[in-house]
C-alpha cells in the first residue's frame, strides 16, 4: 500500500471510534437495531487507525482469511466498492458477521494496535462496508456455465446458505431443504431483530436466490425425505442442520407454566412475530419478572428480548463470574446500559410454582469459583448456607443446545460420535460418499462465521469431489427422482 | 406482516384446499394437496400447518392420504382462533404451510386383539392406527366416544376396519356413558394385548388408569402445545416414566402408565388467556 497518506504517528494518535448507538432507556422498549451503524466520516477515521502491518496478524484471527489490511486500504482511500469486493471474496454475509462475530476474541484480538490501547474496529467496519454494499448493487457475479451436476443442502442456516451460494458460482444446481417456514436459522429463529435485523438475512436469501439457488422451505430431512432419497437424487449433499435440540437442566419444576426453551422463547418472537399479539396469532408470555438461566450470546439475546416485551425486572442467572461469561462483550455491555440485572455466580436448584402451577421463583444458591475444569474456566462450587428464592413469574432456560437426532435416526448408516454430532474429514465428507457435513452440526454450538467458513471450504472439496466422479442417471435415481418429486433430469 | 417475507412462504405454498365437509358442529374433514406428504406419511404421524403470515403454526395428525392423487386429509375441530380459521376455508383456498409427515410413525402391534379407544375428535387421530393395524391383519376393536350422537365423526370409517362400540355421554346413540367403562367391561370378557387411546387428555389419563391395573400395555397419542415439530423449541416437552421427552421428535405415542397427565394438561392451559383474546380479537374485527 503506497497510496495511504497518514504516517504511523498521526494513526496512533487517532482514538478508537465509538459505535453510535439507539438511546439505551429507549431502545430497551422497542425493537429496533441497537448499533446505528458507522457514518463514511467515522469509517474513515476508523480505517486510519490501522498501521496496514507487513505481517497481519488480524487476518490470522479471522477463520475466514477476509484480507482486512487491503479492505481497510480501500475504505481509506474512499473505494468502498473496492473494499466491498475485497470483504465479499472471503465473507459472503459480511452484513450478518459484521453484527454478530465475536471480533474481540478473532481479528481484534490480534490486532497489534490493541497491545497499547484500543484495537481498530475491523467488525465495525466490515459492516459498515456489508451495509454500503448492500445499497449499492454491486454483485458483480459472472453467469457461469452449467455444470449439470445436482446438489441438495440440508439446512438454510448461514452454513448452509454460504455453501449454497458457493456451489451455485461454480454452475451447480442447488436446492436448499430447510425445515422451517423460513430459511435462515438461527439468524431467522434466535438472534433477535434488534442486534440482526432480519431484512438483513432475507436481502441475502433473495441474493441467492437470483443465482438460481432454489430454496425449499417446510421439508423436514429424515422424515419428508431421507438421507438416501437425497443421496440417490442429487450428485452431492451437504448436511447443516445446526445442532439445534435445547438442552434443559433436569432440576424440578421445569414443566411448570411460565418456564421456556431460549429457543421456544425467541422463536415464538423471531420467527412466529408474537410481539405482535393478536395480530400475529402465535402467543408469548410476556413476563414482569423474568429470569433467564445461562450467560451466553442465547442467554443475553433472550434477556434483553423480555425487557423488550415489558418485563421490569429481567435478570440472568448465571453460574460463573462476569469474566466467564461466554457473550459477547458488546452485547452484555449493552444488556448492562439497558438495564439487565446480573445475578453472577448463582447457580439454580429449582423453579418453584404456585398451586395452579404458574413459576413464582427460582431457588438458588450462590458459588464460589473453584480450580478450572475440563473446559478450562473455573469451576462453580455451592456455598452452604446461601439458598435463596428470585422471584419471577417467567423462566428462561438457555444452556446450551445439542445434536438433534432427528435426520441421523433415520440415517442410521451415518457415522455420529457418541454425542450424536456428525464425523467429517478434513475435505467435509462424511463416511459416506458424496455425503458432506458442516457448521454446529459438526463443530458442536460454534459461530455463525465457522459455519460459513465451513459452507465455503467444503464447497469447494464438493466441487472437486464433483469433477472426480462422473455423472450417473442410472433408472434408480429416475424413479427415485421422479417417485418422489425431486425434480426430473 | 412482513412483505419480503412472503417469497419463499409464497414459493412453498400450493396447498390447495380440495374439499371441506363438515362432519359435526365444530368438526371439518380438509382434503389437501401435500404430495410429498401423502408419499412418505405412515400412520400415527401429522403436519404442521401454518396458514399464512401472521398465522399459528399448529400441528394436526394425518387422518388419511392418498399418495396418488397428493393428498392428505386432515380433520380439525375448531377450538380457537387457528382451528376455526382453517375450517372456514373453501375449496379452492390454498395452506400456505404444510410440513411434514412429523413425529414418530405408530408402533403397531399385532397380536391378539387391539383396542383402540377413541373421544371426540380423537377418532381422527386414531383412525390411520386402526386402519394400519387392520391391514396386518390385527383383530382391532374400536371404542368410539362422544358427548352425542350429531358429535360422533369417523364412526363408519372406524366401523369398516372390525368392530366398533360407540358411546354417548347422553346415550342419543349406541352405549350411555363413558367410553372408560365400555373398555372396562371389554377387557373384563376379551384379553386384549395392547390398548391405543387418543382424545381428550382426561379420557387418556382414565384410560390408562382403567388398562394399569390390569397389565394392558396402553399406548397414547399425546397433543401438546406445539412450535417447530423438528425439535427445537421444546415446547412440546412431556414427562413420561419421570424423564423429559419432546412428543413432536420421541412421540407424539407414549407407554400411557408412564405418563405425567396432570402436567400435560395443565401445560396445555399456558395460553388460555391469550386464546380468548385471539377470539374476541376476531370478533371485533368480523362485526
Ligand atoms: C440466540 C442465538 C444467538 C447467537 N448469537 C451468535 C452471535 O452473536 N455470534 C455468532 O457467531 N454466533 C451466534 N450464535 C450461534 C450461531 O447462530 C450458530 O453457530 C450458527 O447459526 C450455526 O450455523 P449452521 O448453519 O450450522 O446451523 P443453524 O443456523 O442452526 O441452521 C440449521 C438449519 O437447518 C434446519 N434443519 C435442521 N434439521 C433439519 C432437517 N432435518 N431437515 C431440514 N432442515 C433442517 C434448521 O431449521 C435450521 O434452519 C447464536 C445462536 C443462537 C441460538
Ligand atoms: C400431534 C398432534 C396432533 C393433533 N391432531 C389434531 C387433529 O387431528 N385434529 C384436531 O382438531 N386437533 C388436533 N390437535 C390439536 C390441535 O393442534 C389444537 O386444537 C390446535 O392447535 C388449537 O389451536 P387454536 O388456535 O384453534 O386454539 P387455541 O385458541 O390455541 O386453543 C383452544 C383450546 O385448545 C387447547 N389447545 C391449544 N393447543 C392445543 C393442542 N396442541 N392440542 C390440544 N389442545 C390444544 C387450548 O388449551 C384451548 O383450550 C393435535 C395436536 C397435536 C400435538
Ligand atoms: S414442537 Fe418444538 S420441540 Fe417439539
Amino acid at each position: 500500500m503506497t497510496d495511504r497518506p497518514l504516517s504511523k504517528r498521526e494513526r496512533l494518535k487517532i482514538d478508537r471510534q465509538e459505535m453510535p448507538t439507539s438511546d439505551a432507556a429507549e431502545r430497551s422498549r422497542s425493537f429496533t437495531e441497537v448499533n446505528v451503524g458507522f457514518t463514511e466520516q467515522i469509517a474513515l477515521l476508523e480505517a486510519q487507525r490501522c498501521l496496514d502491518c507487513k505481517r497481519a496478524t488480524c487476518v490470522d484471527g479471522c477463520p475466514v482469511s477476509v484480507d482486512i489490511p487491503s479492505f481497510m486500504g480501500e475504505i481509506e482511500r474512499g473505494d468502498l466498492a473496492a473494499a466491498a469486493r475485497i470483504l465479499f471474496a472471503d465473507n459472503s454475509l459480511p452484513a450478518v458477521t459484521g453484527r454478530v462475530c465475536p471480533q474481540e476474541t478473532q481479528c481484534e484480538a490480534l490486532c497489534v494496535r490493541g497491545r497499547k490501547g484500543a484495537p481498530v474496529a475491523i467488525g465495525h467496519l466490515e459492516r459498515f462496508i456489508a451495509d454500503w454494499a448492500r445499497g449499492h448493487h454491486h454483485d458483480d457475479v459472472a453467469a457461469v456455465e452449467p455444470s449439470g451436476r445436482r446438489v441438495a443442502v440440508i439446512g438454510a442456516g448461514p452454513g448452509g446458505l454460504t455453501a449454497a451460494g458457493e456451489l451455485s458460482r461454480r454452475g451447480h444446481a442447488v436446492t436448499v431443504f430447510e425445515a422451517l417456514h423460513l430459511p435462515g436459522g438461527v439468524l431467522s429463529y434466535g438472534i433477535p431483530e434488534f442486534r440482526l435485523p432480519n431484512e438483513i438475512v432475507m436481502d441475502e436469501v433473495r441474493r441467492l436466490e437470483a443465482l438460481g439457488v432454489q430454496i425449499e422451505c417446510n421439508v423436514v430431512i429424515g422424515r419428508t425425505y431421507t438421507l438416501e432419497d437425497l443421496q440417490a437424487g442429487f450428485d452431492a449433499v451437504f448436511v447443516s442442520v445446526g445442532a439445534g435440540l435445547p438442552m434443559f437442566l433436569d432440576i424440578p419444576g421445569e414443566g411448570l407454566k411460565g418456564v421456556y426453551s431460549a429457543n421456544e422463547y425467541l422463536t415464538r418472537i423471531n420467527l412466529m412475530q408474537s410481539y405482535a399479539f393478536p395480530d400475529a396469532n402465535t402467543p408469548v408470555l410476556h413476563g414482569d419478572r423474568v429470569v433467564v438461566i445461562g450467560g451466553g450470546n442465547v442467554a443475553i439475546d433472550a434477556v434483553r428480548t423480555a425487557l423488550r416485551l415489558g418485563a421490569h425486572e429481567a435478570t440472568i442467572v448465571y453460574r460463573r463470574g462476569r469474566n466467564e461469561l461466554p457473550a459477547r462483550v458488546e452485547e452484555v455491555s449493552h444488556a448492562d446500559e439497558e438495564g439487565v440485572r446480573f445475578q453472577l455466580q448463582v447457580s439454580p436448584l429449582a423453579i418453584e410454582g404456585n398451586d395452579e402451577r404458574w413459576v413464582t421463583g427460582v431457588r438458588c444458591v450462590d458459588t464460589e469459583l473453584g480450580e478450572p475444569d475440563e473446559s478450562g474456566r473455573r469451576r462453580p462450587m455451592p456455598i452452604e448456607g446461601s439458598e435463596r428464592v428470585i422471584p419471577c413469574d417467567t423462566v428462561v432456560v438457555a444452556v446450551g443446545t445439542r445434536a438433534n437426532p432427528l435426520l441421523t435416526s433415520a440415517s442410521p448408516n451415518l457415522a455420529v460420535t457418541n454425542r450424536g454430532y456428525l464425523i467429517a474429514d478434513d475435505r467435509g465428507m462424511t463416511n459416506l460418499p458424496g455425503v458432506f457435513a458442516g457448521g454446529d452440526i459438526v463443530r458442536g454450538s460454534a459461530t455463525v462465521i465457522l459455519a460459513m467458513g465451513d459452507g465455503k471450504r467444503i464447497a469447494g472439496t464438493i466441487d472437486e469431489y464433483l469433477h472426480a466422479t462422473a455423472v450417473t442417471i442410472d433408472s434408480h435415481r429416475r424413479r427415485v427422482m421422479s417417485e418422489k418429486g425431486l425434480g426430473t433430469w | 406482516m412482513n412483505d419480503q417475507q412472503n417469497t419463499w412462504v409464497m414459493a412453498a405454498s400450493g396447498h390447495e384446499v380440495i374439499t371441506n365437509t363438515q362432519l359435526s358442529q365444530d368438526v371439518h374433514k380438509l382434503v389437501v394437496t401435500a404430495p410429498r406428504v401423502a408419499a412418505a406419511r405412515l400412520p400415527g404421524q401429522f403436519v404442521i400447518v401454518r396458514l399464512g403470515d401472521g398465522a399459528e403454526r399448529i400441528p394436526l395428525t394425518i387422518a388419511d392420504s392418498n399418495a396418488e392423487n397428493g393428498t392428505i386429509v386432515l380433520v380439525v375441530q375448531a377450538v380457537g382462533k387457528s382451528t376455526s380459521d382453517l375450517v372456514g376455508l373453501s375449496a379452492g383456498d390454498h395452506i400456505h404451510d404444510v410440513v411434514g409427515p412429523l413425529g414418530r410413525p405408530s408402533d403397531l402391534v399385532v397380536e391378539g386383539t387391539v383396542v383402540c379407544v377413541a373421544g371426540g375428535v380423537g377418532a381422527a387421530v386414531m383412525y390411520p392406527i386402526a386402519q394400519g393395524l387392520a391391514a396386518l391383519g390385527a383383530d382391532v376393536i374400536t371404542v368410539l366416544g362422544a358427548r352425542t350422537a350429531a358429535s360422533v365423526v369417523y364412526a363408519d370409517e372406524l366401523a369398516a376396519l372390525g368392530e366398533l362400540i360407540l358411546c354417548t355421554d347422553d346415550g342419543t346413540a349406541g352405549r350411555t356413558g363413558f367410553v372408560t367403562d365400555a373398555l372396562a367391561d371389554l377387557l373384563g370378557k376379551r384379553p386384549a394385548a395392547v390398548v391405543y387411546a387418543a382424545g381428550p387428555v382426561p379420557m387418556m389419563r382414565a384410560v390408562a388408569a382403567v388398562t394399569q391395573p390390569r397389565d394392558v400395555r396402553t399406548i397414547v397419542s399425546l397433543n401438546p402445545i406445539m412450535v417447530d415439530g423438528t425439535g427445537m423449541c421444546g415446547g412440546c416437552r412431556v414427562t413420561v416414566d419421570g424423564k423429559m421427552r419432546f412428543a413432536c421428535v420421541d412421540g407424539p405415542e407414549f407407554d400411557a402408565h408412564g405418563v405425567d397427565f396432570d402436567e400435560l394438561d395443565d401445560r396445555l392451559g399456558t395460553y388460555r388467556e391469550f386464546e380468548r383474546q385471539a377470539m374476541t380479537h376476531v370478533c371485533r374485527s368480523a362485526g
